[in-house]
C-alpha cells in the first residue's frame, strides 16, 4: 500500500531525513515515536508532498512520485494531486476553515476537487460527522467547538475524500488531556475498521493498543522498528530504552 | 463652603472671558489705516495668481524667480507713487476675494472685473484697463463667432471669470470650467471642446501665437479691471485712485500696456468711467434659502457618488488582479505588480489625473473627463487596495493553505474557497476606509473639469460669499453619504465574523 524508498530531506545544510525506507501493507496502523526534532513530522509531510523530498521515492497505492523537485508542469502537478487525494492529513492545529460551517468544511473538498454532486457530498459528510459523533454540530462554526470536537471534524473532513491512507501529525498534542480521549477513540475505531494509518504521536498507550507496527525515529533514521509489544517490553536499542523511560515516567 | 469657592472660580473665568470678548469686539472697530501701515512697513502686498497668469503677472521665462507682466509693472509703478516697494503674494485666482478678507495682502491687482457682485465684497478703485471677451476656436472651424453661436457648443472658461458668468446667464452651452486658461486651450486642441471664451489679454498671449488656434469674431462685452481694496481702507483707496489717475495722465499706463501688447484703442474709454453707486444688498444666507441651493449641491453630489463608486469598483477589481500577480504570479508578473504599486503610491494623484486627461491626448488617446476621472482615481486606489489585500491574505495562517493542499485542492481552488473568503472579512475595514477617503478625495477631479460636490460648493460660495452656510450644507451631504457606507461595512464585518465565539 505504502512504499517509501531512501527518502532524504534537508533544510538548507541540516539533513532531517537520512534515507528512510518503509513498507506498509493495506489496513495496517503504523505509529511513529521518537524525540522532538527527530524527523517524524517531516517524514509524514513528505508523504503527502507538503514538503518536497530531496531524493527518494514515494508510492501510495498506484501513484509513485520521485523526490528532487516541485512539480513543474501540468502532468507532474496532476500526479502530485493524485498522491494527495489518496492520503488524508490530520494536523496538530486542526486547520479547519473558520469561515465555513462544520458541514461545509467536510463537503468542500469532495465538491471542489472531485466534482461530487452537492447532495451526494452532503449525505456522505453527514454520515462521517455521525461516525465522529458530531452529527448535531453540522451547522456550527469551528470557532464554536472545543478543540477535541474540532479535531474530530478535521478527521471527518479528511475521510470525506475517501483516502487510501490517513496521516495523523500529532493529532492530540494541542488538546487538553481530558479532550484527547474523544479523538483517540475515533482513531482507534478507524484502525479497527481496517483503515491504513500512519500516526505521529506521543500517546504511548495508543501506540501500544492500536498499532500493528511501531517505528522509533532518532536523528533522521529509523533506529528501531517492530510490533508494539516488542518495542515497548523489549527494546533492542539503548536510545529506544532511554526514550521510553523518559516518556513513561513523565 | 464649596459652593462659595466654586462661585468665585466661575467669576474669575467670567472676568477673563469678558476681557477677551471685549478685546475681540473692540479690535475690528479700531480706526484702521492700512495706508499708514503700508508706508511704515515700506511694502505694498498685492495678491495675484501667477500660475498661467500671463500676460498679467507670470514668472520671467529667462529668470523664473522674477515676476513680470503688465500688472506686475503696474504694481511697481503704483507702489513707487506711494513711496514703497511692491511685493506679490501668490493666491489662487478664484480665492482672491476671500483671501483679501483674511489679510494676507493689502490689495487685489489681478484682472479683477468691476461687477456689482465683486463690489458687494470689496471696494474698487478707478479702472486701469478696459478688457473685452474673445472667442477662440481651432483654426479650421469657422464658427462660432458670436455669443449666440456658442449655444449648443462645448465652451471652456476659467473658473469664476466674467466669461463663465456671461455664459451661465445666457444658458444653452455645454459649459466646461477649468482652473486656468492654459488647460482649456489644451482641451480645445484635443477636440474635447469647441471654443474657449476668455478675456482678450489672455487670448493675445496664449492663443494668438498658436498656429492651431484662431480668434473667432470680434471682441465684445467690454468691462473694466480695477484694484480691489478692503471696504474700510478708504484712505488707501483714495491714494490708489490718485496713483492710477497720475499713471494714466503721464502715459506710464499706455507704455506698460504696449510693452505687453495689450494696448488697444478701447483704453481711451478709461477716462469715461463713472463709478456707479452699488446698493448694498443684504448678505445672503444660503442656509435660510436652502431650497434654492441644496438641489444644486445635490446634483454635484450625484456626480461625486457616481465617480467614487465606479472608481472604487475598478480599484477593488484591479487591486485583486495585482495582488494575485504579486503573490502567486511568475517572476515578471510579480515585478510588474510591485512596480505598479510603488509608482502609483509614490506619485501624486493630481499628476496622474493630469497625465491621463491632458497627457494621453498627445499620443492620440482622448478620454472624456468623467472616464478619465474614474480611471485616474480607480487605478491610483487599486495600488492601495492591492496592499490591503496583501496584508489580509498574508494574515491567513499557513495551515489553511496546507490543509487545502492536503485535501487535493489546486492553488487556485485554495485561494478561491479558503484564503480569499477569509481575507475578504479582514480587509473590509481598510477597504471601507479607503472608499470613504476616496469619496472625499474625489473632489480633486474638478481639475479636469468635473463639476462634483466640492466644485459646486466652490462655485456657489463664489457667487454668494456665504462660505459657512454652504460649507455646513456640503459637509452635511458628504457625511450623510459616507456614514451609511461605514455602517454597512460594520454590519458586513459582524455578519461574516463566524470564527469569533
Amino acid at each position: 500500500m505504502i512504499v517509501v524508498e531512501k527518502l532524504v530531506k534537508s533544510y538548507n545544510a541540516n539533513r532531517v531525513l537520512h534515507g528512510i525506507d518503509h513498507a506498509q501493507p493495506r489496513g495496517q496502523t503504523v505509529v511513529l515515536i521518537g524525540p522532538s526534532g527527530c524527523g517524524k513530522s517531516t517524514f509524514l509531510r513528505c508523504l503527502n508532498q507538503l514538503e518536497i523530498a530531496d531524493s527518494g521515492r514515494i508510492t501510495i497505492g498506484d501513484v509513485t512520485i520521485d523526490g528532487g523537485r516541485a512539480p513543474r508542469n501540468a502532468t507532474e502537478r496532476e500526479r502530485q494531486r493524485q498522491l494527495r487525494m489518496r492520503s488524508g492529513m490530520v494536523f496538530q492545529q486542526f486547520n479547519l476553515f473558520p469561515h465555513l460551517s462544520v458541514l461545509q468544511n467536510v463537503i468542500v473538498a469532495p465538491i471542489v476537487v472531485k466534482g461530487v454532486a452537492e447532495a451526494e457530498a452532503e449525505a456522505l459528510s453527514r454520515g462521517l460527522l455521525a461516525k465522529v459523533g458530531l452529527e448535531n454540530k453540522a451547522d456550527a462554526y469551528p470557532g464554536q467547538l472545543s478543540g477535541g470536537q474540532q479535531q474530530r471534524v478535521a478527521i471527518a473532513r479528511a475521510l470525506a475524500m475517501q483516502p487510501d491512507v490517513m496521516l495523523f501529525d500529532e493529532p492530540t498534542s494541542a488538546l487538553d488531556p481530558e479532550l484527547r480521549d474523544e479523538v483517540l477513540r475515533v482513531m482507534r475505531q478507524l484502525a479497527e475498521e481496517g483503515m491504513t494509518m500512519i500516526v505521529v504521536t506521543h500517546e504511548m498507550q495508543f501506540a501500544r493498543d492500536a498499532a500493528d507496527h511501531v517505528l522509533f525515529f532518532d536523528g533522521g533514521h529509523v533506529a528501531e522498528s517492530g510490533p508494539p509489544e516488542q518495542i515497548f517490553s523489549d527494546p533492542k536499542h539503548e536510545r529506544t530504552r532511554d526514550f521510553l523511560r523518559r516518556v513513561t515516567t513523565r | 463652603m464649596s459652593n462659595a469657592w466654586r462661585w468665585s472660580r466661575v467669576t474669575w473665568f467670567t472676568k477673563i472671558f469678558f476681557v477677551l470678548l471685549l478685546a475681540g469686539v473692540a479690535l475690528p472697530v479700531l480706526p484702521s489705516d492700512q495706508l499708514a501701515e503700508i508706508k511704515s512697513r515700506g511694502v505694498l502686498l498685492w495678491g495675484a495668481d501667477a500660475e498661467g497668469g500671463a500676460p498679467y503677472v507670470y514668472p520671467d521665462p529667462d529668470k523664473p524667480e522674477r515676476m513680470i507682466g503688465f500688472e506686475s509693472e503696474l504694481a511697481d509703478a503704483i507702489a513707487a507713487r506711494l513711496g514703497v516697494k511692491a511685493k506679490m503674494v501668490q493666491n489662487q485666482w478664484d480665492q482672491l476675494i476671500p483671501a483679501l478678507g483674511g489679510g494676507n495682502f493689502d490689495i487685489i491687482l489681478n484682472g479683477l472685473e468691476i461687477t456689482p457682485d465683486v463690489q458687494q465684497q470689496v471696494a474698487m478703485t478707478e479702472p486701469y484697463y478696459v478688457y473685452t471677451q474673445q472667442i477662440v476656436t481651432r483654426r479650421e472651424s469657422g464658427v462660432p463667432t458670436t455669443m449666440t453661436e456658442l449655444k449648443g457648443k462645448a465652451v471652456g472658461v476659467q473658473s469664476s471669470s466674467v466669461a463663465q458668468r456671461l455664459l451661465e446667464k445666457m444658458g444653452g452651452t455645454d459649459l466646461r470650467i477649468y482652473p486656468g486658461n492654459v488647460e482649456s486651450f489644451r482641451d480645445l486642441k484635443a477636440h474635447r471642446i469647441d471654443a474657449v471664451l476668455l478675456d482678450l489679454p489672455i487670448a493675445i498671449f496664449y492663443a494668438k501665437p498658436d498656429a492651431e488656434l484662431q480668434f473667432s469674431g470680434a471682441p465684445f462685452a467690454p468691462g473694466y479691471y480695477a484694484i480691489g481694496v478692503p471696504k474700510e481702507d478708504t484712505m488707501l483707496l483714495a491714494a490708489l485712485n490718485q496713483a492710477i489717475h497720475d499713471l494714466a495722465a503721464d502715459g506710464t499706463l499706455e507704455r506698460i500696456d504696449r510693452k505687453y501688447n495689450v494696448w488697444d484703442e478701447r483704453q481711451a474709454q478709461l477716462k469715461d468711467y463713472i463709478p456707479t453707486a452699488v446698493a448694498q444688498t443684504k448678505a445672503i444666507s444660503t442656509l435660510r434659502e436652502w431650497p434654492k441651493y441644496l438641489p444644486r449641491l445635490l446634483s454635484g453630489a450625484v456626480v461625486t457618488v457616481k465617480i467614487s463608486v465606479l472608481a472604487m469598483l475598478l480599484a477593488v477589481v484591479v487591486g485583486l488582479v495585482i495582488v494575485l500577480m504579486r503573490l502567486y504570479g511568475i517572476a515578471p508578473l510579480r515585478w510588474a505588480a510591485a512596480i505598479y504599486v510603488e509608482v502609483m503610491r509614490g506619485t501624486p494623484l493630481l499628476i496622474q489625473l493630469f497625465l491621463i486627461y491632458y497627457g494621453l491626448p498627445q499620443i492620440g488617446i482622448r478620454l472624456p473627463a468623467s472616464f478619465a476621472a474614474i480611471l485616474g482615481l480607480g487605478l491610483n486606489y487599486a495600488a492601495s487596495e492591492s496592499e490591503n489585500y496583501r496584508a489580509g491574505i498574508q494574515a491567513i495562517p499557513k495551515g489553511q493553505m496546507e490543509a487545502s493542499q492536503a485535501l487535493g485542492m489546486s492553488q487556485w481552488q485554495c485561494l478561491r474557497h479558503v484564503i480569499l473568503p477569509q481575507a475578504f472579512r479582514l480587509v473590509i475595514p481598510p477597504v471601507t476606509n479607503d472608499f470613504i477617503a476616496m469619496f472625499k478625495d474625489s473632489s480633486i477631479v474638478s481639475v479636469i473639469t468635473m463639476v462634483e460636490l466640492t466644485k459646486v460648493y466652490g462655485m456657489l460660495a463664489m457667487s454668494t460669499y456665504d462660505y459657512i452656510g454652504l460649507g455646513i450644507m456640503t459637509a452635511g451631504i458628504y457625511f450623510a453619504l459616507s456614514y451609511p457606507a461605514s455602517l454597512f461595512a460594520q454590519w458586513l464585518e459582524r455578519r461574516l465574523a463566524h470564527d469569533r465565539r
